[in-house]
């Protein structure tokens, strides 16, 4: 029994261990390096604040406005236009990359296009998001637009590519219509390549967000910590960098789940 | 009118390196509600030839004919049982089960009656909202042909349905289709590497030559099958040990060995064997 029994702690040490011990060590030694640098004076304090002003100024903006609002209203601003410009992207994105994988022509026209759009960063498209949209919520909404719509197409325009074909032909010879074809075989099929794509997006999303709004905006974190700049207050810098860090690992952490929940339901 | 015909059907492959002839001069009828069994060994075009009657596949010569129309492209009137079973992985079976009568435009009450007259036919029952994945090999296949078999289409084509179940499931699955067959005949194609499993199961044999696929042979199995009353027996070992039936199995492994064939089929087949 003991043999029997013997490997199943160690097993469950190893899980401990990968799960929390080692990703709080890599945290806790970065946190001493940083905080080392700050105490030995390699930098002013003034540029460099350390881990313990940097979680005060986090604190303080908790309840005190900073550049009109605190810090929850800003992650809020920054959330909605991400939603906003994201969920577009999604909803017109997958629906073009699965046309693209379904029928050629639509391939063939399209595809030129949208190779050369989509070497185009983000961020050059803020210079006309200004210009169409002005300065307000709208315009960094176009930039995270542009950002999450390619890994959309493609994902989705791949998905329907790597396709059982087997599967295809089962739906034809049963009598499915284009529109059953689509929604109900290619959609479902390609949905593990999307939820994949859809996560890569979200990330685009977050960065080019960011990014907008260190250039364009009123409100969101990137406005903040660009405030923070010009303030020559850098704990509030590092603060606004520490929340878009933890909330851009908090979506991608949401969309890990639902990549793996549409894995394991989708029988793979 | 559900009879498949095929006239003088060729089928050429486009190889870097030139054509390739995968079939040549293939001429045979399937009539209405009869039975025929494709043998031969592999690379012979036999699922090329099933795939040409489902509409997924076209000839390059000849004509392939359904109910007497040139077939165009798949339909409903033509279930098509596939070897590695293509079942929606994310449907449940029920969902699969239904899927071409949702197509058809089924009404919802309607379409659960049928769904479940076969989930209980073919034994899924407390199966039903399970995912393909978390049934057995066996079970799979019975989800397939159910599902084939709820459009009650004219015409079922099969490629080796059976090929990828152990031996004890391919037994039950062929004693089950000898029971439908009876009771609701359709017109069948149906694509097999076994030669036990061809004569039990059909009405005719085709045994077929491979590079480039050619018929052989056709074996007529039903008047020795209605003459012997191979239908009184309950179960297929005891239709194997029939003589008739030995007699049958003979002649057609002969004929892939190429022992009783003509002339320049002899040797191609023996080469390649039979699986």
């Amino acid at each position: 029994m003991a043999a029997l029994n013997g490997p199943t702690p160690a097993v469950r040490a190893g899980t401990l261990l990968e799960a929390w011990v080692l990703p709080a060590f890599g945290i806790v030694t970065f946190l001493m390096l940083w905080a080392g640098c700050t105490a030995a004076g390699l930098a002013p304090a003034r540029l460099l604040p350390g881990p313990g002003a940097a979680a005060a100024e986090f604190i303080d903006l908790t309840h005190t406005p900073y550049s009109g609002a605190v810090l929850q209203v800003h992650l809020l601003a920054s959330l909605m236009k991400f939603s906003l410009g994201y969920g577009l992207a999604v909803l017109t994105g997958v629906p073009l990359g699965l046309m693209m994988g379904r029928y050629r022509i639509v391939e063939w026209a399209i595809a030129p296009l949208y190779e050369s759009i989509r070497f185009i960063p983000p961020i050059a498209w803020v210079p006309f998001s200004i210009l169409w949209l002005g300065t307000g919520f709208l315009a960094p909404t176009l930039v995270i637009f542009s950002g999450a719509f390619s890994p959309c197409v493609l994902n989705a325009y791949r998905g329907v590519h790597t396709a059982d074909r087997a599967v295809l032909e089962a739906a034809q010879t049963l009598g499915a219509g284009r529109w059953a074809t689509m929604t109900e075989v290619l959609l479902p099929a390609a949905l593990p390549d999307i939820v994949a794509g859809l996560r890569v997006a979200a990330g685009f999303a977050w960065q080019s967000l960011i990014g907008a709004e260190l250039i364009v905006g009123s409100t969101g974190l990137g406005y903040l910590i660009i405030q923070g700049e010009s303030n020559l207050s850098s704990t509030v810098v590092v603060a606004g960098m520490i929340t878009i860090g933890l909330t851009g690992a908090a979506i991608d952490f949401a969309m890990l789940r639902a990549e793996r929940f549409v894995r394991r339901n989708w029988g793979q | 009118m559900s009879e498949i015909r095929f006239e003088g059907v060729e089928r050429r492959f486009h190889r870097p390196g030139g054509n390739f002839l995968a079939l040549e001069n293939i001429c045979f009828e399937v009539a209405e509600r009869e039975f025929v069994a494709l043998v031969g060994p592999s690379g012979c075009g036999k699922t090329t030839l099933l795939r040409m009657a489902a509409g997924l596949d076209f000839p390059t010569g000849g004509r392939v004919l359904v109910g007497n129309r040139e077939v165009r492209g798949p339909g409903p009137d033509r279930a098509v049982v596939f070897q590695q079973f293509a079942l929606f992985p994310w449907k449940t079976i029920r969902q699969n089960i239904g899927f071409g009568l949702k197509c058809k435009g089924t009404p919802l009450t309607q379409r659960r009656e049928i769904i479940e007259h076969y989930v209980t036919l073919m034994g899924l029952q407390g199966h039903g909202d399970a995912y393909p994945h978390q049934l057995s090999g066996g079970m799979q296949q019975r989800v397939a042909i159910a599902r084939s078999y709820a459009l009650e289409p004219d015409v079922l084509l099969m490629d080796e349905p059976f090929g990828a179940l152990d031996a004890q499931t391919r037994v039950l699955m062929q004693e089950e289709l000898v029971r439908l067959a009876r009771d609701n005949p359709r017109t069948v194609l149906f694509i097999t590497h076994s030669v036990d499993e061809a004569v039990y199961l059909a009405d005719r044999v085709i045994v077929m030559t491979p590079r480039p696929g050619r018929i052989s042979a056709i074996i007529d199995i039903g008047l020795v099958r209605r003459t012997e009353r191979w239908i009184d027996c309950e179960h297929i070992e005891e239709v194997m040990a029939q003589k008739s039936f030995v007699h049958l199995r003979s002649r057609i492994w002969r004929l892939l060995r190429g022992l009783e064939s003509s002339g320049e089929t002899v040797g191609r087949a023996m080469e390649t064997g039979v699986g």
